[in-house]
């Protein structure tokens, strides 16, 4: 397994005057066997970070890399995704088992390329013998469990989980989390997981990155992101959860800034692009221009890109490694 | 219904293996008057194709000048032409030709038409565009115009005129191809296999083509139907086949200049042409028409079952703890809803019972397909044909819904209902100003003028927190975000005065931050109008937060109905599963995440006894053999379960029991 690193990658669509800026120079890193959780709300950039990185959206500016290297273009990814939804990622007229033998690399012969479906549909909890079925015959879960199995046919050295359980009912969201967590214990893959869902990705992850805009704006081991959370963005995103308490608003710039909706992201506000929504920014303190005017800086504790955020006290400290074991 | 979470029951009944499916749809386009028809004469059209020319060759042939130009008669059944020879043999013999004559053309359609179709896919980004402008282009020309350009760049003959039909269909093949191509080839599947690495060639052939199939194989039968005809127009015309070959349409050509004297020899090749024409067009359109319908829906139950007898297998009806009582804004007491399902009628509900007060926010909890939505359908009236609603009552503000005339009921559930759907995106009109959409309902049930409605919709709109409600009312529903939108929902629900809002997972499709913004919203409403509310949700955590009562649904039934705050101590086993299984900020990350082994029940194959009893660690033998009963205890909670209250030892989560255990 290995280290993935985004170095100042921007996905750009459309054209110059009608376009949008989706990914907009974040720096991210993949270390080696580690889980990073990556959350954000919709059109934050998420998904299509993960797009460029398995070749599936343009990348128009800086460098992907896999343990320094550039990612190759064509042939066999050594980055695989798995999709969000079961229903359409799936080929309704092919068996699971030709779906994860596609995917398993050229040259195998086939009797090692049945023996490995078997193999990768055990490891995933099916029944190797349901290797003929077709995936109307799957339950949702289960359908989300073989294309875990399709991406880990093509070995690869980064596996990239793009929303896996948010189509899933809850009941079934806790078998695909429990199956991502034990492969990766065994497997010790490196993963990019993505989730707008902090509870599921604070399961799984031992990093968590925050992405608001098409910009990363916090990112550190998952522990203090979530218990000491740096940005108003992320803090925001805490309390936003149903089941958490939160302060009752009864400024009313606090109300309105509450109430804010997301901006476009086809004309992303100057300055600090979380400003209109900013708790703690110029719509509540009016001596915080420089919110407005000027883009914040990462060179705060947990890389916050705020200019409020106190500043990092020493280099980040090397990434903690996935959960730990039960004793 | 959704388009994430929440499976619709109907898609889960049709689900068998695919290749079968395929097979009976097939099937069912021949059991059909229409495709049985076409299917004979479309299979009498190609064996007299094939046996015509051995079988009747030389009385085609026999020349014969005494009886030149003769008219029907005992001999020759549709005359002579100038040689003598037999017109009516001529017609059969010349069934081969026509018929291959089309065919031919008709594969080259195909084959041009698949290259230039896939073409956009195959070559990447910039030299697909360039195709496709070109087809777009060519599409633009009628076929017939293109045929005869053809015709000429070819030469006249055979040859020639089978190109030209050939290429003159390519065009509009290509199209549907690229447009089918494109639909599948932006599916999550193709783009799993391009980053397995297969090369494009192999992605089209093993991902694309096999899911365009049906529709191309549809289209190529009608387009060999309309080659026969082109192809008898240019022999007709002379551009076709020359002498002494002879087709459907020269044989027309040549009968024509007699038709006064001996119509039959015109008529012959022209029925002939009628026929075969019809054949391979109607074949066309009915596996047309099989293929767009669903199998499920393909056998309706009637005459399988009395009705009399299906309502027998019901469970008992739930006893209603407050049956009546005149505070209800609803009062729903054993609804069932049927659809008809492949093998006899489906009841995705079956027999809820439940009340909700003035001003009371109740919950509906529970898996896909438990029957949460459909209740809400139900309730207000929404659920469409084939589907059918029964109940014993089905009361909204004191009126009953089940008799009565429907346009009292609409005008009652016009301004007293409120609807919110899950899907902000497509519960709009996107051709339409959101202004106006409000202001429709208050012109349309409270006989609003124009400008006094649209007033109406601003002050909603405000009342619904949205900002500059007056710029935003003259806005179409894409310029608003997703959350606007559903705020926009709720004030459209808010035009009338309701006495209840019906939410149906409002808040799903929505980001964490905007979810809060319209669950406070919700509550705002409820407060201050006192409005009753019916959240239906799978995050328990949402109902948890929203509601006074949740109602816990499991197969179409009510497993238990308790008050929110007691949902820590949940009698039935299930509830407390699910409310297990949902990962919160403070789950332990040293264990396994609770899971509900097993799956849901198919509404189809519903058990004997209790629906979660195959899921369930408290199950006995009675649970299997006996459905339980929708209990009330004294408290008014309800629970239907033999085993309420039980905890089993390895039961998942932080059941009360297994709470004191260390973490």
């Amino acid at each position: 397994m290995s280290e993935l690193r985004f170095e100042q990658v921007s996905v750009r669509y459309g054209t110059a005057r009608t376009g949008l800026t989706a990914v907009d120079r974040v720096d991210l890193t993949v270390p080696d066997g580690a889980v990073v959780g990556l959350v954000g709300e919709s059109g934050s950039g998420k998904s299509t970070l993960a797009k460029a990185a398995v070749g599936l959206a343009p990348v128009s500016g800086g460098r992907i890399l896999l343990d320094g290297r550039p990612l190759p273009t064509s042939g066999p990814r050594p980055v695989q995704m798995v999709f969000q939804d079961p229903y359409s990622s799936l080929d309704p007229r092919m068996t699971i088992g030709d779906s994860i033998a596609e995917a398993v690399p050229r040259g195998t012969r086939r009797a090692e390329r049945r023996a490995e479906v078997a193999r990768l549909l055990e490891l995933v909890e099916l029944d190797p013998g349901r290797a003929g079925a077709y995936p109307a015959q799957l339950s949702g879960g289960q359908r989300q469990r073989v294309a875990v199995a399709r991406a880990l046919a093509a070995r690869p050295q980064v596996v990239i989980a793009d929303e896996i359980t948010s189509a899933l009912d809850v009941s079934i969201q806790g078998t695909v989390l429990n199956l991502v967590r034990r492969l990766q214990r065994e497997l010790g893959t490196s993963m990019l997981f993505i989730s707008h869902n902090l509870a599921v990705v604070r399961y799984v992850a031992s990093e968590i990155a925050v992405m608001y805009l098409g910009r990363i704006v916090e990112h550190g081991p998952a522990d203090r992101v979530l218990g000491d959370p740096q940005h108003p963005y992320t803090r925001d995103l805490l309390p936003a959860l149903p089941d958490t308490p939160r302060p009752a608003a009864d400024d009313p710039a606090l109300a309105a800034v509450a109430a804010a909706d997301p901006p476009d992201p086809h004309h992303p506000p100057a300055g600090c692009r979380y400003h209109p929504r900013c708790p703690i920014g110029p719509l509540v303190h009016s001596d915080r221009d420089v919110c407005l005017t000027t883009e914040p800086t990462t060179e705060h504790r947990h890389a916050a890109a705020c200019h409020f955020a106190p500043p990092a006290p020493e280099p980040l400290p090397a990434p903690v490694r996935a959960p730990q074991e039960v004793s | 219904m959704s388009a994430s979470t929440v499976g619709d029951p109907l898609v889960q009944v049709a689900a068998p293996a695919r290749r079968s499916a395929t097979r009976a749809r097939w099937g069912a386009v021949l059991r059909t008057p229409v495709g049985a028809g076409a299917g004979l004469l479309l299979a009498a059209v190609l064996l007299l194709a094939v046996f015509a020319p051995i079988l009747w060759s030389d009385e085609a042939n026999a020349i014969d000048t005494d009886s030149a130009l003769q008219g029907a008669s005992a001999q020759h059944w549709a005359g002579t032409d100038a040689l003598g020879r037999d017109i009516f043999y001529r017609v059969l013999v010349a069934t081969r030709l026509s018929v291959e004559l089309a065919l031919a053309a008709t594969l080259i359609t195909v084959v041009i038409g698949l290259v230039l179709g896939t073409a956009p896919l195959l070559l990447g980004r910039r030299a697909g565009r360039l195709v496709t402008a070109g087809v777009n282009i060519a599409v633009a020309f009628p076929g017939l115009l293109l045929a005869l350009f053809f015709a000429v760049i070819f030469g006249v003959g055979m040859t020639g005129a089978m190109l030209a039909i050939g290429f003159a269909g390519a065009p509009v093949f290509a199209r549907l191809t690229q447009t089918l191509t494109a639909g599948v080839a932006q599916r999550d599947y193709v783009a799993a296999a391009r980053i397995a690495g297969l090369g494009r060639f192999r992605i089209l052939l093993r991902h694309v083509l096999p899911n365009v199939a049906e529709p191309l194989v549809v289209n190529a039968t009608i387009g060999a139907g309309g080659a026969l005809l082109a192809f008898a127009g240019l022999s007709f015309l002379g551009l076709g086949v020359q002498s002494p070959d002879y087709d459907w349409g020269r044989l027309l050509m040549e009968g024509l200049s007699g038709i006064y004297l001996h119509p039959e020899a015109a008529l012959a090749p022209g029925v002939a042409i009628v026929v075969a024409g019809l054949a391979f067009n109607l074949f066309g359109e009915a596996v047309a028409k099989g293929i767009g319908l669903t199998t499920t829906l393909g056998r309706l139950p009637l005459g399988r079952r009395g009705h009399g007898a299906a309502d027998d297998e019901l469970p008992a009806t739930d006893p209603s703890p407050e049956a009546g009582s005149d505070d209800a804004v609803l009062d729903v007491q054993d609804l069932t809803v049927t659809f008809p399902g492949a093998d006899g009628p489906v009841r995705p509900v079956r027999g809820v019972t439940f009340t909700i007060r003035r001003g009371e926010a109740v919950g509906v909890v529970g898996e896909s397909g438990s029957g949460k939505s459909l209740t809400a359908l139900a309730v207000g009236r929404l659920i469409e044909e084939p589907g059918r609603v029964s109940a014993a009552r089905l009361e909204f503000l004191g009126a009953d819904l089940l008799t009565g005339s429907e346009r009292a009921h609409r005008r009652l559930l016009g301004t007293s209902f409120a609807m919110v759907f899950q899907d902000p995106m497509t519960s709009f009109n996107p051709t339409r100003r959101i202004g106006r959409q409000l202001a429709e309902v208050a012109e349309e049930h409270q006989g609003m003028s124009r400008s006094e409605a649209l007033a109406r919709a601003v002050d909603r709109l405000r009342a619904v927190r949205v900002p500059a409600a007056e710029r935003r009312a003259r806005q179409y529903p894409h310029e608003f975000s997703g959350g606007m939108r559903q705020r926009a929902m709720i004030g459209m629900g808010l035009m009338g005065s309701p006495a209840l809002i019906v939410a149906d997972e409002p808040t799903t499709a929505l980001d964490v931050t905007v979810q809060r913004q319209v669950l406070d919203l919700l509550e705002a409403i409820r407060r201050e109008d006192d409005v009753a509310l019916l959240l239906i949700s799978h995050d328990v955590a949402v109902v948890r937060e929203v509601c006074d009562r949740v109602l816990v649904m499991y197969a179409g039934r009510i497993v238990e109905d308790l008050p929110t705050s007691e949902l820590g101590n949940a009698r039935h086993p299930y509830t407390r599963a699910l409310l297990a299984t949902v990962p919160d900020m403070s789950v332990d990350l040293s264990r396994p995440l609770p899971v509900i082994p097993g799956r849901p029940v198919d509404p189809a194959a519903q058990p004997v006894g209790c629906a979660y009893a195959p899921r369930c660690p408290l199950a006995s033998a009675r649970c299997i053999e006996e459905d339980p009963e929708l209990a009330t205890d004294p408290t008014g909670r309800r629970v239907a379960c033999w085993h309420a209250g039980e905890i089993a030892a390895d039961e998942p989560g932080r059941a009360p029991v297994t709470a004191g255990e260390p973490a």
